[in-house]
């Protein structure tokens, strides 16, 4: 599907490892690079050892690959060579001029082909990395061994008792405020700031996780310059937006996935989460799937439980010998 | 040149008011297409100056590297067209008419931002159709590029840009409801996909050929 030309591999190191806040558990990728398909650089980060059998870890919206710091080595020391990647515009990643759902969807597919041609493996998505790599398990399934999909099933929050003329001037001011700020950003620049700002800025959309974890996240996901730390987030993207798209979609690709899936839920509801109800989701697991829900966790249930999280999916996705690409085939 | 985002998009400046003046007359193109060279027969008698733009990855706009089109994406185009036709000043106003999929567009124009288009015509043209209006079972897939345009991934994604007709029919009522026209919309086309079909069924909706609808909107 993808392959219309070789993909330029470029060896990189993003960042300093020693300007990066330590965090308990928290390990550097031990291989980077930039894989170019499409004319854009999209940065992979690796942990584990290259010739054990690979899996993918997908992030959600406004995130990064090196969210995954903690959660990533210790499904490496489970024997696998964990591959994450920036999508387009954040992160290490290039800002292109165009973001999109087929776009992040594409450039996904540089990576599975890259990574694991033509045999599938696990793949394991947060967020809006669950919700793509959903689509994509139901579009290409046989890219896919397992899916685990990690609080990342949207579902329509509908706000209640409104009117619809209500209704209606809220959605104008929703789209007139995306124009006005599509108007301004040819020259926006993310706010600057120290690293306890950055992370406190961050910490009103995940108050649920760990001020240290939170700083270390700036110096993992942001760059430093004369005036301060700024995200490398392009600044172009921000939350919100519209379109034709509804949150439920996603839920009815979940019955007829054919290869087995996890689905884990955080129960406590965070502002970057879907806000998605467990009993909603229940009804819509496919024949060999299940879903596990995490009592007193938020959105960022392999941040705030990396151990319970990482056995529970090494647990699912089995022995890494028994992988279609184990060590050594 | 106009700068949205990191593309440089082509308007182009048919042609100057007669006099008398009169409001600017914008020219979507249709998906694939470019924008015409000199100003088309139909909009002879418009009063006031006539532009087309060209979208991003079509004519002389930039052409973005691994796609990543929406409608939405070409609604901000159109946006920065309006913008600068108006020079910013928000109690100025536009008519757009749309060639299919810049009908599409037109249509969100209108609706995105109400006060500021008095009257979007829909006519047809390539790309009026679009894509389903649910979920779908789609794949995704590379394309070759040569750097030319039109680019084969705004002919791919746009022409399956999801168009669900309650998503189109919202456009409608929000130009209704911010516009100082009864009728905003013009419905000319003769082609009604299920979207427009939608569109042309609601309130504040004007059948007529593209002529009438343009002597409507010129005064």
């Amino acid at each position: 599907m993808t392959g219309t030309r070789a993909p330029v591999v470029t060896e990189r190191h993003f960042g300093d490892p020693a300007s990066e806040i330590h965090y308990p558990g928290a390990v550097h990728p031990l291989r980077e690079y930039h894989l170019n398909e499409n004319g854009l650089d999209i940065a992979v980060h690796e942990w584990g050892a290259p010739d054990s059998p690979p899996l993918l870890l997908v992030h959600g919206g406004f995130d990064f690959a090196r969210t995954y710091d903690v959660f990533a080595p210790r499904l490496a020391a489970g024997g696998w060579r964990v591959v994450s990647w920036d999508q387009r515009g954040h992160g290490d990643s290039e800002h292109p001029e165009l973001y999109s759902w087929d776009a992040d969807m594409r450039d996904a597919l540089s990576v599975f082909d890259h990574v694991s041609p033509g045999r599938p493996l696990p793949v394991i998505g947060h967020s809006k990395g669950g919700a793509l790599m959903t689509q994509l398990a139901d579009a290409q399934p046989f890219r896919f061994t397992h899916l685990v999909n990690m609080d990342g099933i949207p579902y329509n929050r509908r706000i209640p008792d409104v009117a619809e003329h209500e209704r209606t001037k809220m959605v104008s001011a929703e789209i007139a405020g995306w124009l006005d700020h599509r108007r301004n950003t040819a020259t926006a620049q993310r706010k600057p700031g120290t690293i306890e700002e950055l992370a406190k800025r961050r910490g009103r959309m995940n108050p649920r996780l760990d001020p240290l974890w939170l700083q270390r996240l700036v110096t993992t996901g942001g760059y430093e310059s004369d005036d301060g730390w700024r995200w490398k987030i392009d600044p172009s993207m921000r939350f919100g937006g519209f379109g034709p798209w509804r949150p439920e979609w996603t839920l009815m690709r979940l019955p007829g996935l054919p290869m087995p899936f996890l689905g884990i839920l955080g129960r406590e509801m965070e502002e970057m989460g879907w806000g998605t109800p467990p009993e909603k989701v229940l009804p819509y697991m496919p024949h060999d799937g299940r879903c596990e829900l995490l009592d007193g966790v938020g959105h960022f249930v392999h941040i705030e439980e990396p151990e319970l999280v990482s056995e529970m999916v090494l647990d699912f996705i089995g022995d890494p010998g028994a992988s279609p690409i184990g060590a050594g085939s | 040149m106009l700068r949205h985002g990191k593309v440089d998009l082509a308007l182009h400046h048919l042609r100057d008011a007669r006099s008398g003046g009169g409001r600017p007359l914008l020219i979507l193109h249709g998906l694939g297409e470019a924008s015409p060279a000199t100003v088309p027969t139909w909009a002879d008698a418009w009063p006031g100056p006539v532009d087309a733009l060209d979208f991003t990855g079509h004519g002389l706009s930039t052409i973005p590297r691994g796609g990543g089109y929406t409608a939405e994406l070409l609604l901000g185009d159109a946006d920065a067209a309006l913008n600068a036709l108006t020079d910013g000043d928000p109690e100025r106003s536009i008519t757009v008419v749309g060639r299919g999929l810049g009908a599409y567009i037109a249509l969100q124009l209108a609706g995105g931002r109400a006060a500021q288009v008095h009257g979007a015509v829909l006519v047809d043209g390539p790309g009026l159709a679009g894509g389903p209006t649910g979920p779908t079972s789609q794949s995704f897939f590379s394309l070759p590029t040569t750097g030319t345009a039109p680019d084969p991934y705004a002919l791919v994604e746009l022409g399956r840009d999801l168009r669900p007709p309650d998503y189109a029919t919202l456009f409608v009522r929000l130009a209704l409801a911010g516009s100082d026209l009864d009728e905003p919309i013009a419905v000319a086309s003769v082609f009604r996909p299920e979207w427009l079909d939608a569109v042309s069924r609601e309130h504040g909706v004007m059948h007529a050929s593209l002529a009438e609808a343009l002597a409507a909107y010129s005064s």
